[in-house]
């Protein structure tokens, strides 16, 4: 087989691999920050919490129900989602008319509880999550070896993502959430419920993020903190996207993936840092973010 | 005069009079002051002097937060990596404690002046998500990079003598020194806030398209505050590496600029006194819920909730409301 700057391909196509699996979890949950942002104008950052709790209702769904991954994908973001709604409902809800400021708090608080009972129930310590027989074993491609869990990440997030863009852009649903974003008040005065348009646009914001969590159940080890610097790096990774786009945040989620595996290949020590480092660049270059509309 | 606004949740707003600083102000601060003289023969004198360096670092933040009316979630980094470089420099290169307080300083103010002047291109929640976000990058390059020592962090840092005179292995001058520091910085933050230049700033956060139409420069009015911010939340970071002999990895995590965050909304943003009383009321609890793990986290999160969703003004801002007077 060739080499590419004296790196043989299994470790190059590995490396991009993993990015690209990387790069999956930051377009879901890039996605679902942007879609809640467009309709609440709140950050949330209880969201790497929810992509860590929607990890633990599919552990808890094996483990003291017996249902099984598949399922889990469809019950697991529903039963996040729905935590979502009440926090909306409860706590959010009541932000609207104050600084975004205090909604980011307020979040902020939320994700520190989520993680902190979690902590006090399981410790920090990872739980083993068993693959369905489905998902083991994997492909050899002649140039790398694709386990079936890895490759089923990518194509499922890259169906949600797909699914999700085209709800918003392309249906009648979609257009009026894109007109509440722009005017809420004139959506409200057409007849449409705009407050609980709100509040379901957070349930299925969350579950996105929950979705998330069931997806990387089998491929990492699920514990409580799983999710707090990875939402980190999702906030960069918004920053350089730009929250003004649905397509802007999954081609950017995927595309920053595929460069941390690269730099991870030719540099290592720089592959923590190297999504930062590009959002100081896009800063310097255009503020706005990439896909971003001026505010 | 005291005008609230009430409409946006904020802090209450004073007009100061030409003649410097209130009656009122001046007795807090000789009070706490003829307190804090007296605190080391009831309390552990650690304890206090913990308290001094957060109450430093959070009035640092609530310069930013409060007058600035920018909120910076990654402070923990200028905090961290000024604790990291004083005990560097008192360790390594063997310098007296005040030369290597001075270089952590430094180190955070210009660490302040790179991330503040890319922070300053975005605003709102986004300014909030760079912050954390470079903030994040600083703790990588903490864990990483060999002076820091990795996970151990850098341990035994000598108290050493201060001016090459005065042995700060003796509780007593240490603690003074302490007490000097934080309390040079609070009333160095007081000026700040109150001068024509603190004037300004709240002119920016309250209407900032007005401030610009009004001819300020506001980019570096905002530059200028984040700067002067992250140099004395590096101040306290490199005075509480003396105080403890030790910077960690904790210092610079994003857990930190969480606290800080949640000393100043406790104890009451836009206020001289909230962020002490903050700091206090958190490190006090810290103390004594040490022992109960992630319940910590659980009650600090509990605290974000309540003060965001009841208690915006935090404890200081409701008692100046009750009071009358801008505290």
């Amino acid at each position: 087989m060739f080499e590419l700057l004296g790196i043989p391909p299994q470790a190059l196509f590995g490396q991009l691999l993993l990015g690209l699996i990387n790069g999956s979890f930051y377009a879901i949950l890039s996605l679902g920050l942007a879609v809640i942002f467009g309709l609440l104008n709140i950050i949330n950052f209880t969201h790497g919490a929810q992509y860590m709790l929607g990890a633990f209702v599919t552990w808890m769904l094996l483990n003291y129900l017996g249902v099984n991954y598949w399922w889990s994908l469809l019950i697991a973001p529903v039963a996040v989602g729905i935590t979502g709604v009440i926090l909306e409902r409860l706590f959010i809800r009541r932000l609207y008319h104050l600084d975004h400021l205090y909604g980011l708090l307020l979040t902020f608080g939320l994700a520190l509880i989520t993680t902190g009972i979690f902590k006090q129930i399981f410790g920090v310590s990872g739980l083993p999550y068993q693959a369905p027989p489905l998902l083991s074993g994997g492909h050899n491609l002649g140039f790398m070896y694709l386990p079936n869990s890895r490759a089923w990440v990518i194509i499922a997030s890259a169906v949600v993502c797909l699914a999700t863009w085209f709800v918003i852009e392309k249906t009648k649903l979609g257009a009026y959430l894109r007109a509440a974003t722009e005017n809420p008040t004139l959506v409200g005065a057409f007849g449409v419920n705009v407050p609980l348009m709100i509040t379901l646009t957070y349930g299925f914001g969350v579950a996105l993020a929950g979705f998330a969590g069931v997806l990387a159940a089998p491929i990492y080890a699920i514990n409580p903190v799983m999710g707090e610097n990875l939402i980190i790096v999702v906030f960069a990774v918004v920053v350089i996207g730009g929250m003004g786009s649905i397509l802007g945040s999954i081609v950017t989620g995927f595309g920053l993936g595929l460069i941390e595996g690269l730099t991870r290949v030719f540099y290592p020590e720089g592959s923590a840092v190297v999504i930062f480092v590009i959002m100081a660049l896009v800063l310097l270059v255009k503020p706005a973010g990439l896909f971003g509309r001026t505010a | 005069m005291t005008a609230t606004t009430e409409a946006t949740g904020g802090p209450v707003v004073a007009q100061q009079t030409a003649g410097g600083m209130p009656v009122h102000h001046i007795a807090i601060f000789a009070g706490l002051l003829a307190l804090l003289i007296a605190a080391p023969f009831f309390f552990y004198p650690i304890f206090i002097m913990k308290i001094l360096c957060f109450a430093l670092f959070a009035c640092a933040f609530n310069l930013l937060l409060g007058y600035g009316g920018l909120l910076s979630f990654g402070h923990a980094a200028y905090f961290g990596m000024a604790s990291y470089v004083c005990a560097h420099a008192a360790k390594v290169w063997g310098l007296t404690p005040e030369l290597a307080i001075i270089c952590g300083t430094l180190v955070a103010g210009v660490l302040g002046f790179l991330i503040g002047s890319l922070a300053i291109r975005r605003q709102g929640i986004y300014f909030a998500m760079i912050t954390l976000a470079f903030a994040q990058m600083v703790y990588f390059f903490s864990l990483q990079a060999e002076f820091t020592g990795g996970e151990d962090g850098i341990q035994a840092v000598p108290r050493g003598h201060l001016f090459g005179l005065i042995d700060l292995r003796s509780q007593e001058s240490l603690y003074f020194l302490v007490l000097a520091i934080a309390f040079a910085g609070i009333l160095l933050i007081y000026r700040i806030i109150h001068s024509p230049f603190g004037q300004v700033l709240k002119a920016i956060r309250e209407n900032e398209p007005r401030a610009i139409s009004l001819g300020y420069r506001v980019n570096r009015y905002k530059l200028a505050v984040f700067v002067l911010s992250a140099t004395l939340a590096g101040l306290a970071g490199a005075t509480k590496a003396i105080v403890f002999q030790l910077a960690s990895l904790t210092d610079v995590y994003w857990t930190m600029s969480g606290e800080v965050v949640l000393m100043t909304l406790l104890g009451g943003m836009g206020t001289v006194f909230g962020p002490i009383v903050g700091a206090a009321v958190i490190v006090t609890m810290q103390n004594y819920l040490a022992t109960f793990g992630a319940w910590v986290t659980i009650i600090q999160g509990l605290i974000f909730v309540v003060s965001v969703m009841l208690f915006r003004e935090g404890i200081v801002g409701v008692i100046s409301k009750w009071t009358r007077k801008p505290l």
